[in-house]
């Protein structure tokens, strides 16, 4: 049983000057045989892991990870939750997750620091103004909190925007989700990474899977650069890398991986309160609890696994921002970095069985899979458990690609594919 | 962000091209006699290689061509480039 994590144990551990603190998680050799295996140790596949002993008690699983848990996309992407999809498949599955959200740092017992500080969707164009009203429409029917505003409550919520007319794209209105936010993107990792190994799932790191072991129709293991390791299940959740595992075992995805880039500020003192995106213009900005703007550019159009993406890219997302927010001109860029994500035709994610037995996905969550974490933890778990999908994740089956019941959430998924 | 050269107007910068994907996906000459399977596979699934990929791209800022290209995908380094039509060089 580890210790629980409070202000006592703070104190506590303050006297011997941190340096006594128990391990977060252990560093296990992996065992011959676990009852399933996940495949990518980000925070879908820790929260994967987690739910699994949790909810459906299989203790004897493990998660390995070619590098080290979080160091990829979980670790890049830039912190934003929120709900507010159009369609009500995606509403039910991203407003799973947001709920998981709110009381997650007590579930786990370790602050993710969600702060419901409200994200607000811009509106450039008289379609974006109808687009965003109707997505307003749709998100109250299904039980999500959304609100449309005008330019001056624009204005109002975020006193730092131009709202000026005679900009090259000028703010109409916008939308409001006031129970949308941030999160701390490695305590989620960590958190799960704590949760899990404390229930007694084995967190193999630097162990890259090198091959998927198959006896006709169903897995029987994994080539890892750890030696083999026996299984009847393996759930993968490898980002941008779901095709090259995918490979491996023989099938097809419909996904394309391609750079997606964020960058930070020098940190300033609080200017901005809430996170502000503009699809139109394609800019996002948000600051973090340090005081760094945190901003959010578009995809590369071509496939890349090298982790960076092109310089004019970033130059049109500073653009944008600094026309909407004349007040960041004189700030400097202190880091900039890229991601590889997993584009999906209809902007949906895939959390699905496949033709082969005991060999699950979840991926194609591209441009905005870290605000779902918990909820798509949760749901991979059920469906891996019980080989067949829950309720809020039957729509987005691999199958949806034959029968074409896609969900297309190219206007919600925010950043333009 | 790279170089590539065009095989109409020579060397330009990327941020010129628009990538257009997998290159040497043949349209259906059937379309009717397709089953939704094949028709999943010609329209949605993807190699998606990391590592040596063929792929199209277009010059959209310059003389607005379409051409083919090779390229490693996991260091973005462009392996041959040729037009439309020519028999993919083996690299």
């Amino acid at each position: 049983m580890k210790k629980k994590y409070s202000i006592f144990s703070l104190i506590k551990n303050a006297f011997s000057y941190h340096e006594n603190w128990e391990k977060a998680w252990k560093d296990p050799t992996p065992k011959k045989e676990y009852d399933a295996v996940i495949v990518g140790g980000g925070g879908h596949g820790l929260a994967t892991a987690y739910y699994l002993a949790k909810k459906h008690n299989m203790k004897n699983i493990a998660v390995v990870e070619k590098g080290w848990i979080g160091g990829g996309n979980t670790g890049r992407n830039t912190t934003i939750i929120r709900s507010n999809y159009l369609w009500d498949a995606s509403a039910g599955l991203y407003d799973h997750a947001l709920k998981i959200w709110e009381g997650l740092s007590q579930e786990l017992n370790y602050n993710v620091m969600f702060s419901q500080r409200g994200v607000m969707n811009l509106a450039h164009n008289l379609q974006d103004v109808r687009d965003l009203k109707r997505r307003t429409h749709a998100n109250r029917l299904n039980g999500i909190d959304a609100v449309y505003l005008s330019t001056e409550e624009v204005k109002k919520f975020c006193p730092i925007i131009n709202t000026s007319p005679d900009i090259r794209y000028p703010v109409l209105g916008g939308t409001l989700q006031r129970r949308a936010g941030t999160a701390r993107h490695d305590a989620v990792a960590w958190g799960y990474a704590r949760g899990a190994d404390e229930m007694g799932v084995d967190i193999i790191q630097n162990c890259e899977v090198k091959g998927i072991k198959r006896n006709g129709d169903a897995v029987e293991g994994l080539e890892t650069t750890k030696g083999f390791i026996k299984t009847k299940k393996i759930g993968v959740v490898a980002a941008g890398h779901s095709s090259v595992i995918a490979n491996m075992a023989g099938i097809r995805l419909p996904l394309e991986s391609k750079p997606l880039q964020a960058l930070v500020s020098e940190p300033v003192k609080p200017i901005i309160d809430t996170v502000v995106m503009s699809n139109a213009v394609h800019a996002y900005v948000s600051q973090s609890d340090k005081g760094e703007l945190v901003i959010g550019a578009g995809t590369d159009d071509y496939v890349s696994y090298s982790q960076k993406g092109s310089h004019d890219i970033v130059e049109g997302t500073l653009n944008a921002i600094l026309e909407l927010y004349p007040i960041f001109s004189r700030m400097r860029m202190l880091r900039q970095w890229g991601g590889i994500v997993d584009i999906c035709p209809d902007a949906s994610p895939i959390i699905s069985k496949t033709m082969i037995k005991g060999l699950y996905f979840n991926c194609g969550w591209g441009t905005g899979g870290f605000k779902a974490t918990p909820g798509s933890g949760d749901l991979f778990a059920h469906t891996i458990a019980n080989d067949e999908p829950h309720k809020l994740n039957a729509a987005f089956n691999l199958n949806r690609f034959v029968s074409g019941d896609l969900v297309d959430e190219h206007g919600a998924a925010a950043v333009a594919h | 962000m790279f170089v590539i050269s065009c095989p109409y107007c020579g060397e330009r910068e990327q941020s010129e091209f628009k990538a257009g994907g997998e290159a040497h996906i043949e349209r259906p000459k059937q379309p009717t006699e397709l089953s939704d399977d094949e028709w999943a596979e010609y329209l949605f699934m993807r190699k998606n290689i990391k590592g040596i990929q063929y792929e199209r791209w277009n010059h959209a800022h310059g003389c607005r061509k379409w051409f083919n290209m090779v390229r490693d995908t996991s260091n973005d380094e462009i392996k041959a480039v040729y037009k439309m039509g020519e028999k993919p060089p083996s690299v």
